[in-house]
């Protein structure tokens, strides 16, 4: 990599102001041409911000941004889109009744002499752009909605591409991926970087930063705190800097090795269609138990189903010995069960985002906060208030939309909803994707906490490293089935990566419940 | 091969529609005592254009993920505006005719502007509007009546034959590489015209896509950069344009004009389930004018057969009602194959 | 934010977005009544239209669409639509008085119960588009009064209760309006203090989470339904004792009214916002309207445009939604 040492896009003295919040503050910032720049900071440091205004989506209050040293000015993303900036942003700019050529070729698509869309041509380029992120699989007839999320991803960057960025932004874009999926992306990543391209890269995965980034900038409270060479720094610092303080244990420590627990949760030979091929596993009072695996192998569905969301189901479910049908939620969260769900997208299935923070708290729990046929408002108050203080939701009124909190904050609302019914079950499906540092580790201590108080807990994180920090066992799923669990120090980086691709040396007989030592 | 599985997979509500159209169309030709006869068919179809028209009108709106309840009203308005218009020398005609659909036009930009710049809900905005529209038709026309031409009427009304010798074109329709489309109805000819110069073109657009790409997810379209705005006017635009043929057309039809309430009223609601029925999601993104023009055709076939069965007049609204209701709740059947039920829930 | 489940610290009054609709609209009405005033003063040289009769009489004939508009705002509210009412409503008159007796009003409001009840099986089972289901069912009440009635006005008159109910007095405020006040309180009641009330906003913003969070959203929906069903009939009970007998298309004017009001009311026609006190005072504009409109002799072409204007000129004037991104 030889990057050309003058700013492509260069920033000065940049402000933004949402009402009286300032999300921006004085910001100055370029990025080198050829550079795969990394942006780092919690949420609400003004990450997402940034890439707006670089990408068109709000205008700066203050401040002048430069490309390729000319003043710009963008009023929409369609003209950054024209100066070459173009983004691929966390929430999928995919849409999804459309086929996956209409998608890619959406904003700018070869016209044949009338003007009109040249569905030939745009099914020819449709195909080569998904060659080279290599997903040669996927025919460009079909509907986006109809493809697995990782794919989906795949499509956004190949939409991306497709439109011959000069800028490429990546809004946490590997979220979604599965690991072999990652590493294509890195692969085309660092070509593009090699073509002169700037990529500005905004990840939450450390390693994925180490193992991408030339440069790195920290951004805080809305400030650009400092930019420095990849690798000058070791994730300690870079976490300080983000922070701003010094970081204590990521992870709680886990309580020493116990005897057998009763399992208060347990299921045998669960399946559902294709996604669920008789999974059995058992998890016990005051236990962590994580799900880990590649994406997209049967976590969500069990989840799910345990829940009482999907219908068709064979297989066994028992709490507390004794076998139940579960057929909604309402259902699974009666207190003779007491199951809770936390689920994959807050945003569309944990929050009414428009409804305010006190309403969101108290839906799940309403019948205990009813005296007779109405709700009780003292109740009702004291017990949001119990929440807020126990998780510490930075809350300016409750009576606020759960919209204007930060991403970690609305994961807390979430997390207090289910809270107030006292689960003693509790599934979390990858509840830190897109969330800061510091808001993270103290649901680790969260989760530590309610399962030392007798919560017993199904932990579904496509993060590896939580997998290790926080569970007492692993459980590793491929194809629908459960086909490793690991214990105590055998949970480990490599162990978890190995049984994940399902590599032959692990995966030559199915794990039962029964067997594990 | 692939490909055509896809395609059918994407397109099964239209194939159930045609599937419907058939079933109903056949018995009723079956079991009529001309059926399939040239007669027949142009009485179908000057009996379906209408509702065909509107519901094309409705579904462009719809792909963009917005109602247009104004729809009933805008043909109202261009029937009164025709029926006082149309007649005259053949340039006045002409005139006439242009000037109709041009107003239907304008009504549907009308609507885009008042959604896209007032931000208002497309449902109420075209509630508004369309009261103020039948307003329009009510000073144009206060009582039903008027005075279109009648050599006009009639040959737009009657096959392509009957056309031509109206008119005095291709030897009074009597030439030869003529014969093997004379038969065809004037306004299936018309709708056909319609379909290839106006809706396939518009479908194939960049406007036309972002209109589809709006209706699936806005914000996705946004970020995409499609012409958010434009697309909008231009889906309400088209709808005007559409509304606007059905009411030309019911002008010449009836030879007059009748800025008659309940009657928009129920050529709204029919384009609505016309929609439905030709298997156009109402939450925008997927279908077509052309499915809904098939399911206006069903629901036409529908009522024919009412005719053919003899069914008493005042059983007739009973048995509309039930074949609308079932008809709707066909799409229902797929919740009984879902397996995950957050698949149902928005 | 949706109902004032915990009401915000009393350190200065704010104005939340949802009460500025509602004195908009408040002042719109005094706009209507001053015009209104102002020819009759130009006129006829007297202020009718402020005299407390006169407008105890408007808000008499506003109950019946009221009554109609507080069941529409509640499915409204759920993110769904009723386009059954007129034919709900004229079923529920027609039956009833056709029952008559103690039974009338009893049996039409359980007529209106029923179809609700359909109504709400479709919609939240079926999974059919309530606009759409709706007009379905609406066309086969149609279809059942059409054949019950052979396309006439039925001949059995109300009963006396129903015109009571319709037309009497008490301490000199008319009947059909302490209905629509008592009706008032319950759906009040119902929205703000109830777990359902909250579901049903919960439901309006977003199903998929409320399903999530334990709530029987299936319950809640086919209880909406119910309720906006039982308004209906009610009102048509009110109108047939009003007029004295039930008539075919007697619900037609009433729909689109009632949605109109709700939306002049500041509730959301996509669901999940809006407050029941904006539904009362969009229908008091619109009974306001109409009557000043009439009383100006306003032929029908020019009491449809400036309808439609009204409505328009309201919701612009209510602001700008927010755009696409948030």
């Amino acid at each position: 990599m030889t990057p050309d040492n003058s700013p492509f896009l260069e920033l000065s003295g940049v402000s933004k102001r949402y009402g009286g919040v300032r999300a921006l503050e004085n910001v100055d910032f370029a990025c080198r041409r050829g550079s795969i720049h990394a942006v780092l900071g919690e949420n609400g440091a003004g990450k997402s911000t940034l890439i707006k205004i670089i990408a068109g989506v709000v205008q700066p209050d203050e401040g002048i941004m430069r490309l390729a040293g000319q003043p710009v000015r963008f009023r929409d993303p369609l003209a950054a889109n024209a100066a070459g900036i173009v983004c691929i942003f966390q929430e999928l700019s995919l849409m999804p009744d459309l086929s996956v050529a209409d998608n890619i070729g959406i904003s700018n698509p070869p016209r044949t002499r009338l003007g009109l869309i040249d569905k030939r041509a745009q099914r020819r380029r449709t195909e080569e752009l998904l060659a080279r992120v290599g997903c040669e699989d996927v025919n460009p007839l079909e509907q986006v909605k109809n493809l697995p999320l990782s794919r989906r991803q795949m499509v956004e960057i190949a939409k991306a591409l497709g439109r011959g960025p000069r800028l490429l932004i990546l809004d946490e874009a590997t979220s979604a991926l599965t690991s072999s999926d990652v590493l294509k992306v890195y692969d085309i990543l660092k070509k593009l970087g090699e073509e002169g391209l700037s990529l500005l890269y905004i990840s939450h995965r450390m390693h994925e930063i180490e193992a991408l980034a030339d440069t790195c900038s920290v951004f805080r409270n809305g400030r650009h705190i400092e930019t420095f060479p990849a690798g000058t720094r070791g994730p300690d610092e870079i976490v300080q800097l983000m922070i701003g303080r010094e970081m204590a244990h990521v992870y709680p420590p886990k309580p020493a090795g116990r005897g057998a627990v009763p399992p208060v949760l347990e299921v045998q030979d669960l399946r559902w269609g294709d996604r669920l091929n008789g999974v059995s596993l058992k998890v016990g009072k005051g236990e962590i138990v994580g799900l880990g695996g590649l994406d997209g192998q049967g976590q969500r569905e069990l989840q799910l189903a345990l829940f009482g969301v999907l219908s068709g189901l064979s297989g066994t479910i028992l709490v507390d010995g004794k076998p139940v049908t579960l057929s909604s939620p309402a259902q699974a969260k009666h207190h003779s069960i007491g199951m809770a769900l936390i689920p994959e997208d807050r945003k569309t299935e944990g929050l009414m985002l428009p409804m305010s923070i006190a309403d969101n708290i108290g839906m799940a729990a309403m019948g205990s906060l009813t005296s007779g046929v109405f709700v009780d408002p003292a109740k009702e108050r004291a017990a949001i208030q119990r929440m807020v203080d126990k998780l510490k939701i930075k809350v300016g009124d409750v009576a606020d939309p759960v919209a204007t909190l930060s991403g970690g904050n609305q994961q807390k609302v979430v997390i207090a909803k289910w809270l107030l019914t006292e689960p003693r079950i509790i599934l979390l499906n990858d509840p830190t994707r897109g969330i800061d540092v510091g808001t993270k580790q103290e649901l680790y201590q969260l989760l530590r906490d309610l399962a030392d108080a007798g919560a017993s807990i199904l932990f579904y994180t496509t993060d590896y490293d939580e997998l290790i920090g926080c569970c007492d066992r692993v459980l590793i799923l491929y194809d629908g089935r459960i086909v490793r669990e690991l214990q105590g120090d055998e949970i480990d980086e490599k162990a978890i990566v190995a049984t994940s691709l399902n590599l032959p040396t692990t995966a030559e007989t199915p794990f039962s419940a029964e067997a594990a030592p | 091969m692939n490909d055509l599985r896809l395609r059918l997979g994407q397109n099964l509500g239209l194939l159930l529609a045609i599937g419907l159209f058939l079933l109903f169309w056949l018995v009723y030709n079956g079991l009529h005592p001309k059926g399939f006869s040239t007669a027949v068919l142009i009485q179908n179809a000057n009996e379906s254009f209408v509702i065909g028209a509107v519901a094309m009108a409705q579904t462009v709106p719809v792909l963009a993920g917005g109602l247009d309840l104004s729809v009933g009203a805008v043909m109202t308005l261009v029937n009164c505006l025709a029926s006082v218009l149309v007649n005259g020398s053949g340039w006045q005609m002409v005139l006439g005719i242009v000037v109709c659909l041009a107003a239907g036009t304008l009504a549907g930009w009308v609507n885009g502007v008042v959604v896209v710049y007032g931000r208002i809900q497309p449902i109420i905005a075209t509630l508004a509007t369309g009261a103020v529209y039948i307003g329009i038709a009510l000073f144009i026309r206060p009582t039903p009546g008027g005075d279109v031409d009648g050599d006009l009427s009639w040959a737009l009304t009657n096959d392509i034959y009957e056309f031509c010798a109206t008119y005095g074109l291709f030897d009074d329709g009597e030439a030869a590489w003529l014969a093997p489309f004379a038969w065809i109805p004037m306004p299936l000819a018309i709708m056909l015209l319609v379909i290839f110069l106006v809706w396939i073109p518009f479908r194939n657009s960049v406007t036309g896509r972002g209109v589809y790409a709006i209706g699936s997810s806005e914000g996705a379209a946004y970020m995409s950069g499609v012409r958010i705005d434009r697309c909008k006017i231009a889906a309400f635009t088209l709808a005007g344009f559409f509304a606007g043929l059905g009411g030309l057309y019911l002008a010449l039809q009836t030879s007059s004009g009748n800025a008659d309430v309940p009657q928009a009223g129920a050529y709204t609601l029919n384009s609505i389930a016309a929609v439905v029925i030709g298997g156009t999601s109402l939450m925008g993104g997927s279908g077509g004018a052309i499915c809904s023009l098939i399911g206006a055709m069903v629901i036409r076939a529908i009522s024919f057969n009412f005719r053919i069965f003899d069914i008493a007049p005042l059983l007739q609204p009973l048995f509309e009602g039930i074949v609308l209701l079932g008809a709707v709740s066909i799409g229902a059947a797929r919740v009984f194959r879902v397996k995950n039920r957050l698949e149902l829930l928005g | 934010m949706a109902t004032g489940s915990l009401p915000k610290p009393a350190s200065g009054w704010s104005l939340s977005p949802e009460d500025k609709p509602i004195l908009i609209a408040g002042a719109f009405i005094l706009v209507i009544l001053a015009i209104g005033t102002a020819y009759t003063l130009a006129t006829q040289g007297t202020a009718s239209f402020l005299s407390p009769v006169y407008l105890l009489q408007q808000l008499q004939v506003g109950a019946f669409l009221g009554i109609v508009a507080a069941g529409a705002m509640l499915v409204i509210l759920l993110g769904h639509i009723d386009l059954s009412i007129p034919w709900t409503l004229t079923a529920g008159a027609m039956l009833g008085s056709a029952i008559g007796g103690p039974y009338a009003i009893p049996v039409g409001l359980a007529v209106g119960m029923v179809v609700g009840l359909v109504n709400g099986l479709g919609v939240a089972y079926l999974r059919v588009p309530s606009m759409i289901f709706t007009l379905g069912v609406n066309a086969v009440m149609r279809g059942f009064m059409v054949m019950l009635t052979g396309g006439y006005a039925p001949q059995s008159t109300a009963t006396p209760l129903m015109s009571y109910l319709a037309t009497g007095h008490v301490l000199g405020i008319p009947m059909p309006l302490i209905v629509w006040a008592v009706l008032s309180v319950l759906v009040v009641l119902l929205l703000q203090r109830t777990s359902v009330g909250r579901y049903i906003y919960a439901i309006g913003n977003r199903e998929r989470a409320a399903y999530l969070s334990g709530i029987n959203t299936r319950m809640v929906i086919i209880l909406a339904f119910i309720i906006s069903g039982a308004c209906s009939a009610l009102a048509g009970v009110l109108l047939a004792g009003y007029s004295s007998k039930a008539y075919q298309g007697m619900g037609d004017p009433y729909l689109l009214p009632a949605i109109a009001a709700v939306v002049i009311g500041g509730t959301n026609i996509l669901g999940g916002r809006g407050r029941y006190l904006g539904t009362v005072v969009g229908t008091i504009l619109i009974v306001l309207l109409t009557s000043v409109l009439s009383v100006m002799q306003m032929p029908e072409a020019g009491r449809q445009i400036i309808y439609g204007l009204v409505i328009i000129l309201m919701l612009l004037v209510y602001g700008r939604q927010r755009g696409v991104i948030a």
